[in-house]
């Protein structure tokens, strides 16, 4: 009986106009743009000097700033309102300027004030160039110091050089964090929602219908229309490692045979997430719009975009009840750390418990008419 | 044993009650239709007989099956087709057909007997999707789908709604060949013409059942002078009409309208007082009454025995 239902169901897929394209066209899509584009390291801040100085040491400190990499010398302008004209422009994205005894102050006391103004309309951009540009002072100052032969006071000066040393990921390469993630969310919309829709199309038409008055059980049925998608979404997975390792060269440290026992089990989640919202809606738009809702929440709270540990409190509570925020862990860990399943015991623990939940409330939540 | 049986069926939807003490036997092998104007609580008597929706209270039985207890039996022998047409529009006909014969473990070839009238006539089409058959194709598409495991009891909600006149009596010829294969046949229908076809009919309103008998019962028990009047200005003419009283009952039938009269009264009186109100081109003559006129008077009967109650 499954056998006739899913030749059924293959046919339908393969000659619906949309969905086959959509299958292949969006993990590419989505691994092509998105790690470019949801990188948040911030590079090419636009720099506008004002150097009211002229002399060798504002000059060393303007090659410093840009020898950094972070900035880029937009221009250099002989006052503060024409500075800023070129923010308001948007030319300049930050504006630092040097007072005129510059060279003075700094070789007879040692002290010397130079002024950063950002623009903070883009909160990241403006916060971490101002913060990256005041590193670059503090660290000048000690050049100079040490030059002078002096130690000026020793309390005021760092007397802790921070090294940061990102493990895992040398370089703090976003792509090499964003894309295992992306592969989370394709698999939640293709094997979660897909499912889901299709069976209120069929609410929809009134098959289901037709299909109710035949000898067809319910699970069958319901199986009938999740073993698709679950083929789906894992030919989607590997489509996804293949890219991967060809556009950017990203390969899982941990076995990917993990990841796909890890993935079957959040499959099994996510459609019975799915399957939830399909018992409760009776259009197509009622459903799309419930997913969109979730999946709104559930990408955002998960530690795809922002780490959960900087949300308030509440939010790290809500990610802690997030499917997506656990299967991104794991495959973030299996792909940089290489973890096997006894260090992610804790997240298989989760998802199973959320496959237990979910798909007991999809049985109960399917209450038969007749 | 009859095919379907059913006792003090009552259905509501929150507020608004579908059925109403539904009671009625329909016995093997007969075609009953159950005739009423939409809205009167046909699809939901239909849906509870084909275990898609319980009943508030009552009993239901299909082939000797309980609709509630039964309902697994009962789906492997009924062959149901709704009013909406709700076969997969993106396999062809020949898909479909496949399809549905499958999942109810049996082959095309093995039942081609029962669907080769009608399936002849979709054939040449086979390999188009259904979703792009015409509205009588779809249905005959949808009768042989529900015809394809041998029902023994066949449930036909509106089949006929939304098809043209050829279609629509061409599907009827093809229930009348189904009977003769020993299918009872349950159907619903708005159109009045169509009931004169079946066995025996109901009048189904507003979720209760006014009567049960054949078409020629009904007929015979209508009693009634029955005239049919024509002039120029027929709006004028139905109200002139229902002013004389010595008219019990008037409605627009097509080009003319029907009267029910007392005894008293005469085609030449009536004549006479339509031309003294102005009428010209009075034609009247009196006629056998049809389903449509017993429906309309056993309707307003309820509804003065209801006002006066």
């Amino acid at each position: 009986m499954l056998k006739f239902l899913l030749e059924k169901e293959f046919k339908q897929i393969f000659r619906n106009p949309f969905i086959p394209k959509l299958i292949l066209f969006m993990p590419v899509m989505m691994l092509l743009i998105m790690p470019w584009a949801a990188n948040q390291e911030i590079k090419n801040i636009k720099l506008s000097v004002i150097d009211n100085d002229h002399s060798t040491y504002s000059e060393r400190l303007i090659n410093k700033t840009i020898a950094s990499g972070y900035f880029t010398l937009e221009d250099v302008s002989s006052s503060n309102s024409e500075a800023l004209k070129s923010i308001e422009s948007g030319k300049a994205d930050i504006i630092l300027e040097i007072e005129p005894e510059f060279e003075n102050n700094l070789v007879k006391t040692g002290i010397a004030e130079v002024m950063i103004s950002a623009n903070a309309v883009n909160g990241t951009k403006g916060g971490l160039g101002s913060a990256y540009l005041a590193a670059i002072m503090a660290d000048f100052a000690d050049d100079i110091n040490t030059e002078w032969g002096r130690n000026v006071d020793k309390l005021n000066n760092a007397s802790i050089n921070i090294v940061p040393h990102n493990m895992y990921n040398l370089y703090l390469d976003y792509k090499v964090f964003m894309v295992p993630a992306l592969v989370v969310m394709l698999l939640t919309m293709i094997a979660g929602f897909l499912p889901a829709l299709n069976i209120v199309g069929e609410k929809e038409t009134g098959t289901i219908e037709q299909m109710n008055v035949t000898p067809v059980k319910r699970i069958i049925f319901i199986l009938g229309k999740l073993i698709p998608y679950w083929i789906i979404g894992f030919v989607v997975l590997s489509i996804c490692f293949i890219l991967a390792a060809l556009i950017y060269g990203i390969y899982p440290v941990g076995s990917i045979l993990t990841i796909y026992f890890y993935a079957s089990v959040y499959i099994l989640v996510v459609s019975g997430l799915g399957l939830v919202i399909s018992n409760y809606s009776d259009t197509m738009q009622q459903a799309m719009f419930v997913m969109f809702f979730f999946m709104l929440i559930l990408i955002l709270l998960s530690g795809l975009f922002t780490p959960v540990s900087s949300m308030p409190e509440w939010a790290q509570f809500i990610s802690k009840i997030n499917p997506l925020s656990y299967f991104i862990q794991v495959m973030r860990s299996i792909y940089l750390k290489g973890s096997g399943i006894s260090e992610l015991l804790p997240q298989l623990l989760a998802l199973s418990t959320f496959a237990v939940v979910f798909n007991g409330w999809a049985v109960l939540s399917y209450r038969k008419s007749g | 044993m009859s095919a379907v049986s059913v006792e003090n069926i009552s259905k509501k939807y929150d507020k608004v009650t579908a059925l109403q003490k539904i009671s009625f036997e329909a016995d093997a092998g007969e075609i009953f239709g159950i005739i009423g104007p939409d809205g009167a609580g046909k699809t939901t008597l239909f849906r509870i007989l084909t275990t898609l929706l319980l009943a508030d209270e009552g009993s239901a039985s299909v082939d000797g099956k309980d609709v509630v207890k039964d309902y697994k039996e009962i789906r492997r022998e009924i062959g149901y087709m709704p009013g909406r047409f709700s076969l997969y529009q993106d396999l062809t006909v020949e898909e479909n057909l496949e399809f549905f014969a499958t999942i109810f473990n049996t082959t095309i070839e093995e039942n081609y007997h029962l669907i080769e009238d009608i399936y002849k006539q979709i054939e040449p089409f086979k390999k188009r999707r259904a979703g792009k058959l015409s509205g009588g194709m779809k249905q005959k598409l949808a009768l042989c789908c529900a015809l394809i495991h041998k029902p023994t009891v066949l449930f036909l909600d509106e089949p006929t709604t939304g098809v043209d006149p050829v279609s629509r009596k061409e599907f009827w010829d093809m229930l009348k060949k189904l009977k003769e294969q020993n299918i009872s046949i349950l159907v619903s229908t708005p159109y009045m013409d169509e009931a004169s076809l079946c066995d025996r009919i109901a009048f189904i309103q507003n979720g209760r059942f006014l009567k049960i008998d054949t078409p020629s019962g009904i007929i015979s028990q209508f009693g009634e002078k029955l005239w049919a009047v024509e002039g120029n200005d027929m709006y004028k003419l139905l109200l002139d009409l229902r002013n004389n009283g010595h008219v019990k009952s008037s409605f627009t039938f097509g080009d003319n309208i029907h009267i029910t009269v007392d005894d008293s009264l005469t085609i030449e009186e009536l004549k006479k007082y339509l031309t003294d109100t102005g009428h010209t081109n009075i034609e009247v003559h009196p006629i056998v009454p049809t389903i449509e006129d017993c429906f309309m008077q056993i309707t307003e009967n309820k509804e003065n025995e209801r006002n006066s109650n």
